[in-house]
């Protein structure tokens, strides 16, 4: 390609690279600044002091979170409905998208069941049905209301049906010759050369259990059964929404909170989603190339 | 031969059967529920002895001042976001296309993908820092001797704001696609071109463009079926009171009419509005990309 290269187009790649480490650093920044805050002085964060760097360097607040059992406890309900909820769904998703694989000669009820998934997926009731529907289940408040309430992950089975069509014949046959039913087929031979495309799944469910806080909010009648991602939610950014309000007033009412407390807890929820990130960065790409748009 | 196939049918119903029954209690019976935007919903009496009174919740609706304002907004919003994130990413994944250090490349595109997975309840915490009366953005202005402002509080830029912290969230998630389709170009062509003599500016603008052009239609038609999806999660975290005029969105507005001030018949009225428009445009926009782009969707 080019070799010499004139002062100009330094300039500009200099540039290029410093715009890129901005954009690098703004987002970088929104995690540094909450772990600042928590592990700066109550007084200091409050004060609104901390902006680029912790200010009087204290755990105090972590060691406040420990004796918490409010976090604890939604902590707690947060990781039963994602590891049940992810579980669940990755199940049904895998059982329904190998059938949905075959083609309409093999299956003859095929583009039949296709056509409801996907009108459910691009059509709903809406908020007040569905809610009015789950309530006459009798299953507010219970957990199986966060892992269920969501409904098929339609994207989730699509995505998988496109993977297990390209899941080469020869191999499949083989195992029917060998005996195999389909239900052996299906976890014994497909399943396990399919994990990218699970683990793909599975990141894309966990992420969005993990981080739901909706159903949480209408569903959950109290506090003490709130998933983490509404506790926080109520915790730090709670504004009345239906009286009026003044700038002074909503000045105050945020300035109410426990800053440091606050972002300790932000901190911690966010932890898992850091941990598993690698993974996430790694199968998510084929994920979005897989499926090619978004939910 | 073909009793076997009858067999393994059988055995596909029945792997069907988990998620068909799931998707029919949570998908399919909340739509018989519509039924209650033509009645006038009275909880004590249910879904078969409530009155039937047509249209009239759609008419009372489109009389409101505050449904016309939520329309408004939540389009503005909308098309601002669809806009902005296609421009912000193309431009991103440009410019890190540009980089030669594989190093600092894999480093900008790890840190830009991060916040993409962080909710909105976490990063509303953050926005709201970073924007508050003693936040970031206001000490850097105070630096130019500006008074401190209390930013979340003003009408007036709040969906700029809204648009802003989205496109800002979603860029390096939204630049994947780009990215990787800007690896499907043909190298050759960027000889030819520096053969040529062209510098890079011109060959990104003769061949790296034209090169996604496709790309760049394709999400924008498939970005359609949107045009109604403000973003509930963002705006409910984001906004208070003080913003309403600018910031209430379809969502957040049917929220509050339905679970907060218990008005379902209207709020099922507005939500079946957004439902079948959104429905239609995305019907649409997978045909239309169907037809332009030759892409399938199912």
């Amino acid at each position: 390609m080019v070799k010499s290269r004139s002062i100009g187009s330094r300039i500009l790649y200099a540039a290029n690279v410093l715009v890129l480490f901005i954009f690098a650093l703004s987002c970088i920044y929104p995690f540094w600044y909450t772990f600042s805050l928590s592990i700066s002085r109550k007084s200091a964060a409050n004060a609104g002091l901390v902006t680029f760097y912790p200010i009087g360097f204290t755990l105090s607040s972590y060691k406040e979170i420990i004796s918490d059992i409010k976090f604890f406890n939604s902590f707690w309900i947060s990781i039963q409905r994602t590891v049940l909820g992810t579980s669940l769904s990755l199940l049904v998703a895998i059982m329904m998208a190998y059938p949905l694989s075959k083609t309409k000669k093999e299956f003859k009820a095929r583009n039949i069941f296709m056509w409801i998934l996907i009108f459910c997926m691009l059509f709903n009731g809406g908020l007040i049905p569905w809610y009015i529907t789950v309530k006459s289940y009798k299953l507010l408040d219970t957990i199986w209301a966060l892992v269920l309430g969501g409904s098929v992950p339609v994207f989730n089975v699509i995505l998988l049906m496109n993977f297990f069509r390209n899941f080469p014949d020869d191999i499949e046959e083989a195992a029917i010759i060998d005996g195999s039913g389909p239900w052996r087929t299906l976890f014994t031979v497909i399943v396990p050369c399919s994990l990218p495309a699970i683990a793909t799944v599975t990141l894309f469910n966990g992420v969005y259990h993990w981080n739901e806080f909706f159903n949480g909010l209408v569903l959950m009648s109290n506090e003490t059964k709130y998933p983490l991602q509404t506790y926080i939610q109520q915790l730090v950014v709670n504004i009345p929404t239906d009286t009026e309000l003044t700038p002074d007033q909503y000045k105050r009412l945020s300035e109410l909170s426990n800053k440091s407390l606050d972002a300790a807890k932000v901190f911690i929820s966010i932890i898992p989603m850091l941990v598993v990130y690698p993974f996430l960065q790694k199968y998510f790409v084929s994920g979005i190339m897989l499926g090619a748009v978004k939910e | 031969m073909k009793t076997r196939r009858i067999i393994v049918e059988k055995h596909y119903y029945l792997m069907m059967l988990p998620g068909m029954l799931w998707l029919v209690l949570f998908s399919i019976v909340p739509m018989s529920g519509i039924i209650m935007a033509f009645q006038d919903y009275n909880p004590g009496k249910g879904i078969f002895r409530s009155k039937w009174i047509g249209m009239e919740n759609f008419r009372y609706l489109m009389q409101l001042d505050d449904s016309k304002q939520v329309i408004i907004n939540t389009l503005i919003i909308s098309v601002g976001k669809i806009i902005f994130n296609l421009l912000v990413s193309l431009v991103f994944a440009l410019m890190l296309n540009e980089i030669r250090n594989l190093k600092y490349k894999k480093f900008v595109q790890t840190v830009v993908f991060l916040p993409h997975f962080i909710s909105w309840v976490v990063m509303s915490t953050i926005v709201i820092g970073v924007f508050g009366y003693t936040g970031v953005i206001n000490a850097i202005m105070g630096w130019f001797g500006r008074e401190p402002y209390l930013f979340m509080a003003d009408a007036s830029i709040f969906r700029q704001l809204v648009i802003g912290t989205e496109v800002w969230k979603e860029f390096g998630y939204n630049a994947v696609i780009f990215l990787a389709a800007l690896t499907s170009i043909n190298p050759n062509l960027y000889e030819a071109a520096a053969i040529d003599g062209a510098n890079r500016l011109q060959s990104t603008w003769y061949i790296t463009l034209p090169g996604l052009a496709s790309t760049i239609v394709l999400l924008g038609v498939l970005s359609l079926g949107n045009v109604l999806n403000a973003g509930f999660d963002q705006v409910y975290n984001l906004y208070n009171p003080l913003v309403y005029s600018t910031g209430d969105i379809l969502d957040t507005w049917i929220y509050r009419l339905g679970l907060q001030n218990l008005q379902y018949s209207l709020a099922t009225a507005a939500g079946l509005f957004k439902s079948a428009v959104s429905f239609i445009m995305i019907t649409v926009s997978y045909i239309l990309a169907y037809k332009f782009a030759d892409y399938k969707v199912f």
